[in-house]
């Protein structure tokens, strides 16, 4: 073994965070079951005072993200609304009204009140007003303007800029596809080329990047993946490579990292691991035969069931089953009620057996990562030990936790086994659908509220 | 027009210079969610810049404004994209706009909006900032190797400026530093594929297959050059099975066995045989048991498309 010295940034780094997570597992491993029991739990009261906190004030450091204030709003209503917690009318209220004064006069969500609007930030808002639900925040939404900012964004290689002059990457392209559809606004003008465009950002290594030859990187192989699917355009990814790079970035620490030989990050539970959630959604429509679970545990409904489920979304074609998540209709064609319909069947499809896939990462391994090692007793999680909690980390960390608390499920809706679960049940998080990355309920909620208006 | 480093962080409303100027206050409304405590310096100042943008006032001091503002928060795409119009009605030096980024650049060097800003400064300057900038994105990436920013940035000015013959020795260079620095190993692959000097990646392969059989070699558990070399072979699964060198390298014994049967997985369909790669899926399931479930959906595709 070579000495310290001789290691690289790369071998150091990677040592002293294993050091300090192995130590955290090793200490835990010895403690006595009941004090395992407690470490495992989700400090569900201390998060979510945290993080309502937050939503009633922020100190001065803050000023740094005085301009991605609606980030900080959905990545705080995101977190209680999977912690299955609500926010008070009144701060309910208050916040349409403040994401409203963002709202640019031309359309789109600015960073706040007086500032350009940005894709980043529209999507941010759009979230979280879908996350708040309800007549009044949906319908504050300038759908008309909103349109017209993202078709001003759309620039002629095919991507968007993140505003106006703004730079061009997959994360514009995430966040403008994923609005229009849940706005039900999506059409062939803004579709046009972001295939293509997304498609030159696949790398040799599997992963996807932010522009093309830059790095595979987590966070924009998730951007990337998604949108592909939105626009119907993802048979076009190479998806084995992609499979294949994304399952080595789950690393010893059971946390996954956002590139090759970098260090593991809480946020990727969500970045990484919502990968998993969107490909579980493409194999199953695909002839392969679903893993069954070892102890014959439903193993009984398994196989006929899922094989009748596959066929009749073989049947509707790939819109049939990602009308659950993809646009609302056929492109071009809005208001398209027959997708609806899919919508309903493919649900009934589900509910009636307890279908269940073998997850295709280590569900168990994450959840130990995230528990263990990024949650904080006090409120909040964060990127690994040694890092300060952040409302941005508590978010994708716990979005990450429920991707994996169902990652044995066909079905999002169905409760999960309670060995699905790590630590007490009581730790189960709500379903996120995780092409929007919103609480399920508030997605289908929303879904009717643009549907039919 | 920008030449004052720094105003002192004097207050405006105290400026002669600023008498004439209403500051205008945030609209947050009576109530507002996530409302940040500004300390009175940066209140202020971004009570004058929405006044001057409002107003859409290009002018000099609205300029060093701008930079104030910058220096409270440089998260603040608005304020920088103001300072671009500014900039283009003031035609200001744009070298001087170079330095000044230069000067915030190493406790910005996350910043999309700075990155971004100096692509289009450099676009305009043209061919004459290339050596500067590729300079500049070296010191960079000599405190931190795999600056994201710095590397897109890096591969910008390539495509738009050029700058490549020296590009393939930098990456040599920092793998020699850290053969696991990724960032460098894809940057090897934008060079090899993308140069106009090089001839692209066929006429490349050779030589750097050999490379890269050393750094496996070298390191069997380092995941960059067994996935650069999959790479190599993009689009030519054939040539990367029938070359010689490469099963030698595979049936080598290594550390880990499962490292030298990563390379032997091709694609989905295996022109190995289904029987092998079954076999080498259920020894990967437990020998690298973390991903024990992949190798088993893995083992699973195989015989579904053997049937």
């Amino acid at each position: 073994m070579e000495s310290f010295r001789s290691l690289t940034v790369t071998q150091r780094d990677q040592i002293l965070v294993e050091q300090q997570v192995f130590d955290i597992f090793k200490t835990f491993y010895n403690l006595p079951p009941s004090s395992q029991s407690f470490m495992l739990e989700l400090q569900r009261e201390n998060h979510v005072e945290y993080l309502t906190k937050g939503l009633t004030g922020l100190g001065p450091s803050f000023c740094v993200l005085d301009a991605n204030r609606p980030w900080i709003c959905y990545w705080i209503l995101h977190s209680i609304a999977l912690l299955d917690e609500f926010v008070d009318p009144e701060l309910e209220n208050n916040t349409i009204d403040f994401l409203s004064r963002c709202q640019g006069p031309n359309g789109g969500y600015a960073g706040g009140p007086g500032q350009m609007p940005h894709l980043a930030t529209t999507y941010a808002a759009v979230n979280s007003l879908v996350t708040l639900g309800g007549d009044k925040a949906l319908s504050s939404i300038n759908r008309e303007k909103l349109y017209m900012f993202l078709r001003q964004m759309k620039d002629a290689s095919g991507g968007f800029r993140m505003h106006d002059g703004g730079e061009i990457d997959v994360r514009a392209c995430y966040t403008a596809i994923s609005v229009a559809s849940l706005l039900n606004i999506l059409d062939d003008e803004l579709v046009q080329n972001v295939g293509n465009y997304i498609l030159s950002c696949q790398t040799y290594e599997g992963g996807i990047s932010g522009e093309p030859g830059s790095e595979a990187h987590g966070g924009y192989t998730f951007c990337g993946l998604a949108t592909m699917i939105l626009i119907n355009e993802v048979d076009r990814l190479d998806l084995s490579s992609l499979t294949d790079w994304v399952v080595f970035r789950q690393g010893v620490e059971g946390g996954f990292q956002g590139r090759t030989n970098k260090l593991v990050d809480g946020c990727y539970s969500f970045w990484q691991g919502g990968i998993f959630a969107l490909l579980k959604r493409l194999n199953s429509t695909k002839e392969v035969k679903p893993i069954p679970l070892g102890d014959g545990e439903g193993s009984g409904e398994e196989s006929p069931q899922t094989t009748t489920s596959s066929d009749a979304a073989g049947e509707e074609g790939l819109n049939g089953d990602l009308s659950l998540g993809g646009s609302h209709s056929e492109i071009g064609d809005q208001h398209n009620t027959s997708s609806q319909d899919n919508v309903i069947d493919i649900d009934h499809n589900h509910s009636k057996g307890h279908a269940n896939v073998e997850p295709l990462f280590n569900s168990l391994a994450l959840q130990q990562y995230i528990l263990l090692c990024s949650q904080e007793l006090n409120g909040g999680l964060r990127d690994k030990p040694g890092k300060s909690r952040d409302h941005y980390h508590t978010c994708y960390c716990l979005s990450g936790l429920s991707v994996c608390q169902r990652s044995w499920l066909e079905d999002e809706d169905s409760p999960p086994l309670p060995r699905a679960v790590l630590g007490p049940y009581s730790n189960l998080l709500e379903p996120i659908h995780p092409l929007y990355n919103v609480v399920l309920d508030r997605y289908r909620e929303a879904y009717e509220f643009f549907t039919k208006s | 027009m920008d030449s004052r480093e720094d105003d002192g962080g004097e207050p405006l409303s105290r400026m002669a210079e600023w008498r004439d100027v209403t500051p205008l206050p945030q609209d947050d409304g009576p109530n507002p969610v996530v409302p940040i405590a500004y300390k009175e310096e940066f209140r202020e100042t971004m009570d004058y810049f929405r006044a001057i943008y409002k107003a859409d006032e290009r002018s000099p001091r609205a300029l060093r404004l701008t930079r104030r503002a910058i220096h409270l928060n440089p998260g603040n795409y608005t304020v920088w994209h103001f300072r671009r119009l500014v900039l283009e009605a003031l035609n200001a030096d744009l070298d001087e706009e170079l330095d000044f980024l230069q000067r915030i650049a190493n406790s910005n060097s996350k910043n999309y909006q700075l990155w971004h800003h100096r692509r289009w400064v450099v676009e305009r300057l043209g061919a004459n900032a290339r050596a500067k900038e590729l300079n500049l994105i070296k010191k960079i990436l000599s405190i931190d190797a795999k600056n994201y920013h710095a590397w897109s940035h890096r591969q910008w000015v390539l495509q738009a400026l050029g700058g490549w013959e020296d590009e393939l020795d930098y990456c040599q260079q920092l793998l020699e530093e850290d053969i696991f620095n990724n960032s460098a190993w894809n940057q090897r692959y934008f060079v090899v594929t993308r140069s106009p000097y090089l001839g692209g990646l066929k006429a490349m392969r050779a030589s750097e297959v050999r490379y890269t059989v050393e750094a496996i070699l070298a390191n069997p558990n380092n995941e960059c050059p067994w996935r650069y070399l999959q790479g190599l072979y993009k689009d030519d699964i054939k040539a990367l099975v029938n070359d010689p060198e490469i099963s030698s390298v595979c049936l080598k014994p290594c550390h880990e066995f499962r490292d030298s049967v990563v390379a032997l997985r091709t694609s989905d369909t295996d022109p190995l045989g289904p029987d092998l790669s079954m076999a080498i899926c259920d020894i990967l399931e437990h020998v690298d048991s973390l991903r024990a479930s992949y190798w088993i959906w893995r083992k699973n595709k195989l015989s579904v498309a053997a049937v």
